[in-house]
């Protein structure tokens, strides 16, 4: 049932928790009562809006970086990105495998403002070895969802047999 | 000048729906509820196999019966999912479209004057071809207390001498009713006995939403019978492709494959290798879509019934079929007023047959968001014209 919940959400999350009962056949009780449990285990962390920034006047530079660090002993890698993940200017931090340690999405108003982010804040962090920056050109699909203008035309005929 | 026509072709009468769609056709800002095929998009890695096949040249005919990869993969996905074994070689061939499949199965059974049972409200081709292929229809009304299904006694009652055909068009368009394995067996033995053939035409099949879909097909001393049809369009939501299929015993495909080899030649060849990929890979994208509409049939039919409408609960395809009897308008009525003043367009189920007199086809074929949009306006129109 959880999932079948967290799937809808998951594309839609403003879906309120009666029309939720009705699509999935269950009571409103439950649903309420489930989501909230997920809200409490922080298997549902939030509820954020998909906004195509470039669309606005609101200037936004969005940059990948990929850092590579030293594990500390007994913390691994966790106690380092956290020290990362805890600034504001951070949307994202991932471990990855490969070539680099941690994966960090950060945004800031222009370039100007990631890369002294970057120079001064994470660089120079100790257990950090190297980062190296990718600016974002364009946004063309995220969270499944394509950012482009096309695709959300209805092409068909209005009656067909 | 002598008449350049021929009287069966010009007796027969235009779609009840080409009647609506000219209606609707101008009303620019107008939503509709009214349209037969899927909102989704063709799953891309189907479309991009598509692609790829131009790219690599895969521009001639392929053989009359199809791929041969495309009929291996129909043989596999029938016996894995509907439980009855076919020799691609014989007895599989690619149609344009489940309506094409349709007409050939009825063209290649038909004597003139053989009788063809055609249970109704449903897919408004199967009546036109059985009078073009010179048999005579005979319509079976299916009431909205059976849900739409067609019972043993209705079938008893029909049958003639003179009888050679049963049309079984389940799951259904326009009511949404399926026929579960037990209502098959109730009429399994009397189309034995009365040495019946049946066309199933089940292109809704993967539409079916109160647990598996069963073929009329699977049961014992059923398969040589049936001509079972089937195809892309709804499954895979891939109408424009045109790609339908047929299975049927080697006599009676062999005289099939010989009208489609005049007629057509062979389905499209793009559309043939995109078909193998959904075969292959696409079990996921159904499932997917599946949930999606049963989640939107859920929704649809709460709605309706919140305002007061009588609907039973459809367990296929993508439609309800609610009764407006209440209203003292006939379908027609209610319709054209219902996109006059609110601009919603429905289908009136007159356009499946006269039974569909006193109903709606309402689809569910479109998102959550513009099912309310719609639902709200079809609100509106229900209070104000509610007998007191």
């Amino acid at each position: 049932m959880r999932e079948k919940i967290l799937k809808v959400l998951d594309k839609n999350g403003r879906v309120t928790p009666e029309d939720l009962a009705v699509m999935l056949d269950l009571d409103v009780e439950t649903v309420i009562k489930e989501i909230k449990a997920m809200e409490e285990e922080r298997i549902i962390c939030g509820y954020p809006t998909l906004i195509n920034w470039d669309k606005t006047e609101c200037e936004r530079v969005t940059a990948l970086i990929e850092v590579k660090v030293t594990p500390q002993r007994g913390l691994g890698f966790d106690k380092i990105a956290e020290r990362i993940y805890k600034f504001d200017q951070v949307q994202s931090v991932s471990l990855i495998s490969g070539s680099f340690d941690l994966c960090v999405m950060i945004e800031g108003r222009n370039m100007r403002e990631v890369s002294s982010f970057v120079s001064e804040k994470l660089a120079p962090l100790e257990s950090v070895l190297s980062t190296s920056t990718n600016f974002i050109l364009k946004k063309y699909k995220e969270h499944g969802l394509e950012l482009t203008d096309e695709g959300n035309k209805d092409e068909r005929m209005l009656i067909t047999p | 000048m002598r008449n350049p026509l021929s009287e069966k072709v010009v007796c027969i009468e235009p779609s009840g729906i080409r009647k609506f769609f000219d209606i609707v056709s101008e009303m620019k800002d107008a939503i509709s509820l009214g349209v037969g095929e899927p909102d989704f998009d063709t799953p891309w890695h189907v479309r991009e196999e598509g692609i790829y096949s131009l790219e690599k040249g895969c521009t001639f005919y392929t053989s009359n019966a199809g791929l041969k990869e495309l009929r291996i993969e129909i043989a596999k996905y029938l016996n894995r999912r509907c439980n009855v074994s076919y020799d691609y070689n014989k007895e599989i061939m690619v149609t344009v479209g489940g309506s094409e499949a349709i007409d050939l199965a009825l063209r290649a059974m038909l004597d003139p004057g053989d009788e063809v049972l055609i249970p109704m409200p449903s897919f408004v081709s199967y009546l036109p071809c059985v009078t073009l292929a010179d048999g005579v229809p005979v319509v079976i009304e299916l009431k909205e207390e059976d849900e739409f299904k067609l019972t043993r006694q209705e079938l008893l009652d029909s049958i003639t001498e003179k009888t050679k055909v049963l049309i079984l068009p389940f799951p259904n368009n326009p009511t949404g009713a399926i026929m579960t394995r037990g209502d098959l067996a109730d009429i399994v033995d009397v189309i034995i006995e009365k040495d019946l053939f049946v066309i199933t035409d089940e292109i809704y099949s993967e539409l079916t939403y109160n647990g598996e879909h069963v073929t009329i097909a699977s049961f014992p001393g059923m398969k040589e019978r049936c001509v079972l049809i089937n195809g892309f369009s709804k499954s895979y939501a891939m109408t424009g492709w045109r790609l339908g299929y047929a299975a049927a015993p080697a006599l009676i495909l062999q005289q099939m494959l010989k009208i489609h080899q005049f007629a057509i030649m062979s389905a499209p060849t793009t559309s043939q290798y995109a078909a193998v990929e959904a075969l292959r890979n696409g079990d996921k994208d159904v499932e997917e879509m599946r949930e999606a509409y049963n989640q939107r049939r859920r929704f649809l039919i709460k709605a309706l019934r919140d305002m007061g409408l009588e609907v039973f609960e459809p367990f296929g395809a993508f439609y309800v079929f609610p009764s407006i009897k209440q209203f003292g308008m006939t379908s027609d009525e209610f319709a054209e007023k219902l996109l006059e003043e609110e601009k919603v367009a429905v289908v009136p189920g007159t356009a499946f047959g006269a039974c569909g007199e006193g109903f709606l086809r309402i689809s569910y074929a479109y998102s959550v968001e513009d099912l309310k949009k719609a639902l709200e306006k079809i609100e509106k129109f229900v209070n104000r014209h509610k007998k007191q």
